[in-house]
C-alpha cells in the first residue's frame, strides 16, 4: 500500500517506524502494522497507550531503551532533547564487532598503588609485519584436539551404542514382523568451545602479534571460538578473524582495538566481560586460555574475583605468560599467587610452538597449577 | 475456575490488571498492555528479564485467568522435536505387532502416539496455555524449529500428515537473556522486557504472597531489597527470595529473635551465594536500619 493510500492518521505511526530504521533499529514491516493494530486496539485513550503499544510490537532491545524513549518523545512530541550517554571516567568501554555502537559497563575500582603497568590509556594503532610460521598444522589438528563433551543429540552408529526404537521399528515393518539385526544410535561428543582472552597492554608488546596470528589459526580451525582482547578495554574481535586471509584478517583486528600497548586493567576489564550474558556464556562449560603477564596494576582483589567467576563457568581455565619462558620464573607476585589456586594450568606463552602445543593437550587432564608450582619451588 | 474466551477476559489493560491481581499476580501497567495485546493480536508474548522478576509466575496466573491448564516445555540445550513435539511409543507399537499375529494393525494409530507440549497444546488450543520456558537455554536449531510452529501452528508428522490448531493458541516464551533470541522470534512476537517492581508494588507482592506478614515488615523487605540489588551482586535477589525472606524473618522473630536480628538470621533464603553474603555482610546492619526507618 502507498502511504497515500493510507488514512491521514496512520502517518505518523508509519513514519515512527522509518525513523527507527535510520538509526539502526530492525523494524519489520509487520510490526509497523502489528503496532497499528495495537493502537487501534487500545483505543487510543493517550500517549501512554501509544507508547506502550510501540514498546510492545516494536521490540526495542532493552539495552537500547533510553534511545529509543529519547526518538519516540522527539517523534510524537516533538521534544527534541536528545539523550546523550555520560562518558565517566572509570568505565570499561566494551566493543563488540557485531554491532555499531559501543556499550558501556560501569566497574567499581579501589587503586592501591602498583607501579608495574601504567595507568594511561594509549590509544594507538599497530600494524603487523608479515612472516610464515608453522601454524597451519595447528589449524589443522584443532578440531579433532579440542576437549569434547556429549550432546543431547543422537548419530547412529554400528557398534557401542543402545538401540535404535524408531529406525529397528520401520526395518521391522517393512520386513513384516520379522526382527533383523537391530539397529544401534549413540549419543554424538561435540568439541567444547574455545575462549581466548589476549593481553594488549604495553608490557606484552613483543608477543601480541604472534598472539593474534594464534588467534586467527584458532578460529579458523575450530568450530566455536571466540577472540577477545583486553588492555583498557575490552573487544571482541572474532568476527574480524573470521575472514580467512590471515593478513586481512589481523589487519581489521588491529583497526578494530583501540588500546593497543597501553595500560592493564585486567581484573575490571574481566569483570566487564562477565557481566554482558552473551559474553559470558561463550565462557560456560568452554577451554579458557588467557594470554596475558597478569602484571596487574594496582590492588588485585578484582582480578581475583574475575577469575574466580570465569573458572565456576570455564571447563579449564588456563593462563599463559611469556614471563614463564624464563626457567627462574616462580608465580611469586602477589597477583599470581592470589590467583593461582582458581587457575587449571600456568604455562609458558612465550612461543607460539609451546602455546600451540599446550592448546593441542588441553583435552588431556593434568594436575592442577597450583600443584605442579608447588613442586617447582 | 470456569473456561472462559480470551475476548471477554481482555477487554482492556485495566480489565487484565485486575483479573490478575485476582489470581494473586499484580502486574504494572506496561505488562497488562503487552498480555492484553498478546491476547487480542493472537500473537506470542515474549516475557524477557533477569532470574527471579516474575516471568513464569505471569505465565501461570494468564492461564488462571483464562481458566485453562498451562502446559510447560522447559528449554534446555540440546532440546529436541521429540521432546517438544511428539514421540512414538515404540515398545507399545513393538508389542501391538506381536500382539497381533495375523491380523493387521495399524501401528501409527493415536494410542501410540505421544503428544509432547508443542503437539499438546496444538489439538486442544481453547484448553490450554503453551509456555516455553527460558527459550534462551535452547540452540539456535530448536529456536528456528519453534519459530516454525509458531507462525502456522501446525506440526506436520510424517506417519500421519499435517495437524493444524483449530484456533490460535495463547504462547507465552520465556528468556533470561543469557543469549541473544533471533530477530526472527522478537519480531513474531508481543514483546515486554520485565524489570524489578518498585519498593511499593513490591511490598504489595510480599503481601499478596507471603502466609502472614506484617505491613511494616513487607515495606522493610522491600526497600532493604531494593538496595541490596543495587550492589554489584553475582546473583540478584529475585521476587521470590524477598518474599521467602519476609516470611523467614516473621517467623525467627514470632520465635523470639528482636528485629534487626530476624533479618540477620533469615538471610540465607535471600542471598544463596558465599561470595554475595561475605560481600553485604559488612554493610547489611546498616540496609537493614535504613530499610526500617
Amino acid at each position: 500500500m502507498s502511504p497515500a493510500a493510507l488514512p491521514q492518521g496512520a502517518t505518523p505511526f508509519l513514519g515512527f517506524g522509518r525513523l527507527l530504521r535510520r538509526y539502526g533499529f530492525s523494524v519489520a514491516p509487520e510490526q509497523v502494522s502489528g503496532f497499528m493494530q495495537a493502537v487501534t486496539l487500545l483505543g487510543p485513550r493517550s500517549m501512554a497507550d501509544i507508547r506502550e503499544a510501540a514498546l510492545a510490537t516494536l521490540a526495542p532491545p532493552p539495552d537500547r531503551r533510553d534511545e529509543f524513549e529519547a526518538h519516540f518523545r522527539s517523534h510524537f512530541y516533538g521534544s527534541t532533547a536528545a539523550v546523550v550517554g555520560g562518558e565517566a571516567d572509570e568505565e570499561t568501554r566494551i566493543k563488540d564487532d557485531g554491532e555499531t555502537s559501543e556499550q558501556e559497563i560501569e566497574v567499581v575500582r579501589q587503586e592501591q598503588g602498583g607501579e608495574l603497568s601504567s595507568a594511561s590509556e594509549q590509544l594507538s594503532v599497530r600494524e603487523f609485519s608479515r612472516d610464515s610460521d608453522g601454524l597451519a598444522a595447528f589449524r589443522r589438528k584443532l578440531a579433532t584436539a579440542l576437549p569434547a563433551r556429549r550432546s543431547f543429540r543422537t548419530v547412529r552408529t554400528h557398534a557401542r551404542g543402545k538401540l535404535d526404537l524408531r529406525r529397528s521399528l520401520r526395518e521391522i515393518v517393512s520386513a513384516d514382523g520379522d526382527i533383523p539385526s537391530p539397529l544401534l544410535r549413540r549419543r554424538q561428543t561435540v568439541p567444547r568451545k574455545l575462549l581466548i582472552l589476549i593481553d594488549v597492554s604495553g608490557s606484552m608488546k613483543l608477543y601480541t602479534s604472534d598472539y593474534l596470528k594464534l588467534a586467527h589459526a584458532a578460529v579458523q580451525g575450530a568450530d566455536r571460538a571466540e577472540v577477545f582482547t583486553f588492555g583498557t578495554r575490552l573487544t571482541r574481535i572474532t568476527s574480524a578473524l573470521r575472514i580467512r586471509d590471515r593478513d586481512q584478517a589481523l589487519a581489521r583486528a588491529a583497526a578494530q582495538v583501540d588500546d593497543w600497548d597501553g595500560g592493564t586493567r585486567m581484573g575490571p576489564t574481566l569483570l566487564a566481560f562477565l557481566s554482558v550474558p552473551r559474553f559470558s556464556a561463550f565462557a560456560r562449560g568452554a577451554a579458557i586460555v588467557i594470554l596475558s603477564d597478569a602484571l596487574e596494576r594496582g590492588d588485585h582483589a578484582e582480578l581475583e574475583t574475575a577469575l574466580r567467576r570465569l573458572s565456576a563457568r570455564a571447563f579449564r581455565l588456563s593462563l599463559a605468560t611469556p614471563l614463564a619462558g624464563d626457567p627462574r620464573f616462580r608465580p611469586a607476585t602477589a597477583a599470581l599467587r592470589a590467583i593461582l589456586p582458581v587457575l587449571d594450568d600456568l604455562v609458558d606463552g612465550s612461543s607460539i610452538a609451546g602455546l600451540t602445543d599446550f592448546i593441542l593437550s588441553l583435552a588431556r587432564p593434568a594436575p592442577a597449577a597450583a600443584a605442579i608450582w608447588r613442586r617447582v619451588s | 475456575m470456569p473456561k472462559r474466551s480470551a475476548e471477554t477476559v481482555a477487554t482492556s489493560p485495566e480489565a487484565v490488571a485486575s483479573r490478575l491481581a485476582a489470581s494473586r499476580y499484580l502486574a504494572d501497567e506496561s505488562l497488562a498492555t503487552a498480555i492484553f495485546l498478546a491476547i487480542r493480536l493472537g500473537k506470542p508474548l515474549l516475557l524477557e528479564g533477569a532470574p527471579g522478576v516474575g516471568k513464569t509466575e505471569a505465565a501461570k496466573a494468564i492461564a488462571e485467568v483464562l481458566g485453562r491448564d498451562l502446559v510447560r516445555l522447559q528449554c534446555y540445550e540440546g532440546i529436541d522435536a521429540a521432546h517438544a513435539l511428539y514421540e512414538w511409543n515404540y515398545q507399545r507399537q513393538l508389542l501391538a505387532i506381536r500382539h497381533a499375529g495375523e491380523h493387521e494393525v495399524d501401528i501409527y494409530d493415536d494410542r501410540f502416539l505421544i503428544a509432547r507440549p508443542l503437539l499438546q497444546v496444538l489439538k486442544a488450543p481453547e484448553k490450554r496455555v503453551l509456555l516455553v520456558d527460558e527459550i534462551d537455554r535452547s540452540d539456535h536449531e530448536f529456536e528456528a524449529l519453534l519459530l516454525e510452529f509458531l507462525s502456522d501452528f501446525q506440526i506436520s508428522i510424517p506417519e500421519r500428515g499435517t495437524i493444524r490448531a483449530t484456533a490460535q493458541p495463547i504462547v507465552i516464551l520465556t528468556s533470561n537473556r543469557t543469549r541473544e533470541l533471533a530477530e526472527a522470534l522478537r519480531r513474531r512476537c508481543v514483546y515486554h522486557w520485565i524489570t524489578y517492581p518498585d519498593a511499593r508494588r513490591e511490598a504489595e507482592i510480599i503481601m499478596l504472597r507471603a502466609g502472614d506478614v506484617a505491613e511494616a515488615t513487607a515495606r522493610a523487605v522491600a526497600a532493604a531489597v531494593r538496595d541490596i540489588r543495587a550492589r554489584p551482586l553475582a546473583k540478584p535477589p529475585g521476587i521470590a527470595e524477598a518474599v521467602e525472606w519476609a516470611n523467614a524473618a516473621t517467623i525467627l522473630e514470632k520465635g523470639g529473635s528482636p528485629w534487626p536480628e530476624a533479618f540477620r538470621r533469615a538471610i540465607g533464603v535471600l542471598i544463596k551465594d558465599e561470595e554475595d553474603l561475605s560481600c553485604i555482610a559488612p554493610e547489611f546492619g546498616k540496609i537493614v536500619e535504613e530499610a526500617l526507618a
